[in-house]
């Protein structure tokens, strides 16, 4: 088996509790993701080192939805017959950002509700050519009080 | 005002699904507007295209392919892009030209030809593009950020799926005499309940298909117009072609996560109230103004979420508006009286033209059996990928 690693370099820390990789503006604060700039978002401020930091691996649902039909490519699905996935958009409470990721396999939108507690998960991205490739998935927590 | 410009003409080629040359449908709208405005195309002075991704270079350089086929006569030409809002960034490209005196007439033109299907982006293996990474990492589709706001209306304001169904009913009788729409067949809530779902909460008949089509408008400086002999025309009051303001907090096509507001706080007004704001400042006029509005119904529960974005009512009122049958034509602001996306299909390019279009028709008293009454102020709005604002307001 080969190493399984991040899908996009540097987005995901996948060695012991995964986490994703944000950038943290050491002036201002403001967090990004995906860790794709230099410089910081925030228009008010001209700080061009941001510092690469791991996001909270918990939050709560913003929103979700799933997907009853299998999405177009480059989407590769995990299964053939295609089965359906659930995707969570999760408020992370200290960087006050929204970052958007399919739910874990095994729960669906029946195990969500907006403000529901999940944690970040990693499993792989397809069973194909995506094996060996780690993505994110929103975990809904266990025992977490339901509606 | 001096800051009007006249709506000559209105023209399109109807919506629909037949795989012809993008151009084919652009040159009949571009002609039909035209000819509603008594303007030889030979006197257009600057022609804009709305650029179409999927059509190979000739889409890229629409302006120009337009120009072309309509033959050239020596016009400036621009393309601009701007997903879905890039018929009012050509609409505001031909304003502002006109404007700033370096033009009387131009030709505004979105034509599209679309796959079947969900839209996909450009094929390759792009690792850096924020829209072809969305659906390799989390298949995360259109319908599914639709999906995403339905569910909030639903978890936050008690929404159901069927208020969302009553929607589409609404706009398919809209659009049962507009003989541009492709779709003219009214749907009852059932039908849209027993539809397929989706993208949960959202089933198929909530969902807008994508089409072909295109439409055109030719606009004129007020003192242009006047000597044409168009003595009181349609007048555009405002384009807003706004961006977000950091932090954007609410998650938006293609983007895989939001801005962050750790360190500043998120805006008073959310993006797509503040595409309405900034028109509604331009034009002086406010919510209370409107006859009639036309919104970018991609999904049913989007059109409520504009109820609100527009300043219809309150948040979280919008279910309680489209129920007393005020967005209903009859009613005090009829919205989507063309019958909206439900009734035609997404043709990107064309379709904020085709929004103006539908206004211009309404206020001029020529929609036939969907007529708003006393037709004075319409708005339309709606939001391309990538954060591009669009909001058009016209007047008598």
């Amino acid at each position: 088996m080969t190493t399984q690693a991040s899908a996009v370099e540097g987005w995901l820390d996948v060695a012991g509790n995964p986490a994703l990789l944000g950038k943290k503006c050491p002036s201002c604060g403001t967090y990004m993701f995906p860790p794709t700039g230099s410089w910081c978002p925030n228009p008010s401020c001209s700080c061009d080192e941001l510092e690469t930091v791991a996001l909270s691996r918990t939050g709560t649902v913003w929103s979700y939805t799933d997907a009853q039909y299998r999405p177009p490519a480059p989407y590769v699905p995990s299964t053939d017959p295609y089965e359906p996935f659930a995707i969570a958009a999760v408020e992370l409470e200290e960087e006050k950002l929204v970052v958007l990721g399919q739910v874990a396999s095994g729960y669906g939108v029946a195990d969500l509700h907006v403000g529901a507690p999940v944690e970040l998960v990693v499993e792989p991205l397809d069973n194909g050519e995506g094996a060996d490739k780690l993505v994110w998935r929103w975990k809904p927590v266990a025992g977490a009080d339901r509606r | 005002m001096s800051g009007d410009v006249a709506v000559l003409g209105a023209g399109m080629h109807p919506w629909g699904k037949w795989g012809k040359p993008f151009v084919t449908y652009g040159v009949a709208a571009a002609r039909a507007a035209l000819a509603d405005a008594g303007v030889a195309w030979g006197d257009v002075q600057m022609v804009v295209g709305g650029e179409t991704v999927r059509n190979g270079y000739g889409g890229y350089v629409a302006g120009s392919t337009i120009a072309r086929a309509l033959g050239w006569n020596g016009a400036r030409v621009a393309t601009c892009y701007a997903a879905c809002a890039s018929g009012s960034a050509g609409i505001e490209a031909a304003r502002t030209r006109i404007l700033a005196g370096l033009c009387d007439i131009a030709l505004v033109v979105g034509a599209d030809t679309t796959p079947k299907g969900f839209l996909a982006p450009n094929a390759g293996e792009r690792w850096d593009d924020p829209d072809w990474l969305r659906f390799r990492l989390i298949g995360a589709t259109n319908p599914a950020y639709f999906g995403l706001y339905a569910r909030r209306r639903i978890d936050l304001y008690g929404a159901s799926p069927a208020d969302f169904a009553a929607v589409k009913v609404k706009n398919s009788r809209h659009g049962l005499h507009n003989p541009y729409a492709r779709y003219r067949k009214e749907v009852s809530a059932d039908e849209v309940m027993e539809s397929p779902v989706v993208a949960d909460p959202l089933r198929l008949l909530d969902i807008c298909a994508t089409s072909d089509g295109a439409a055109a408008v030719v606009l004129a400086s007020m003192e242009t117009a006047r000597r044409l002999g168009h003595a009181d025309p349609v007048r555009i009051r405002a384009v807003s072609t706004v961006t977000p303001t950091f932090p954007n907090t609410v998650v938006d096509l293609p983007d895989i996560a939001t801005d962050s507001a750790a360190a500043v706080a998120a805006p008073a007004l959310s993006f797509r109230e503040s595409v309405a704001a900034a028109a509604y400042e331009e034009a002086g006029l406010g919510p209370e103004d409107l006859s009639l509005a036309e919104v970018y119904d991609l999904s049913t529960a989007l059109e409520l979420d504009w109820y609100e974005d527009i300043g219809l009512c309150a948040k979280g009122e919008a279910e309680k508006l489209l129920h007393e049958g005020v967005t209903t034509i009859g009613g005090r602001v009829p919205v989507n009286p063309s019958g909206g996306l439900a009734c035609f299909g997404e043709a990107v390019p064309a379709q904020a033209v085709a929004q103006v279009c539908e206004v211009t028709w309404q206020l001029r008293g020529q929609a036939g059996e969907r007529q708003v009454e006393a037709a004075r102020v319409g708005l339309t709005i709606n939001q391309g990928l990538f954060g591009h604002g669009s909001c058009v307001i016209l007047s008598k």
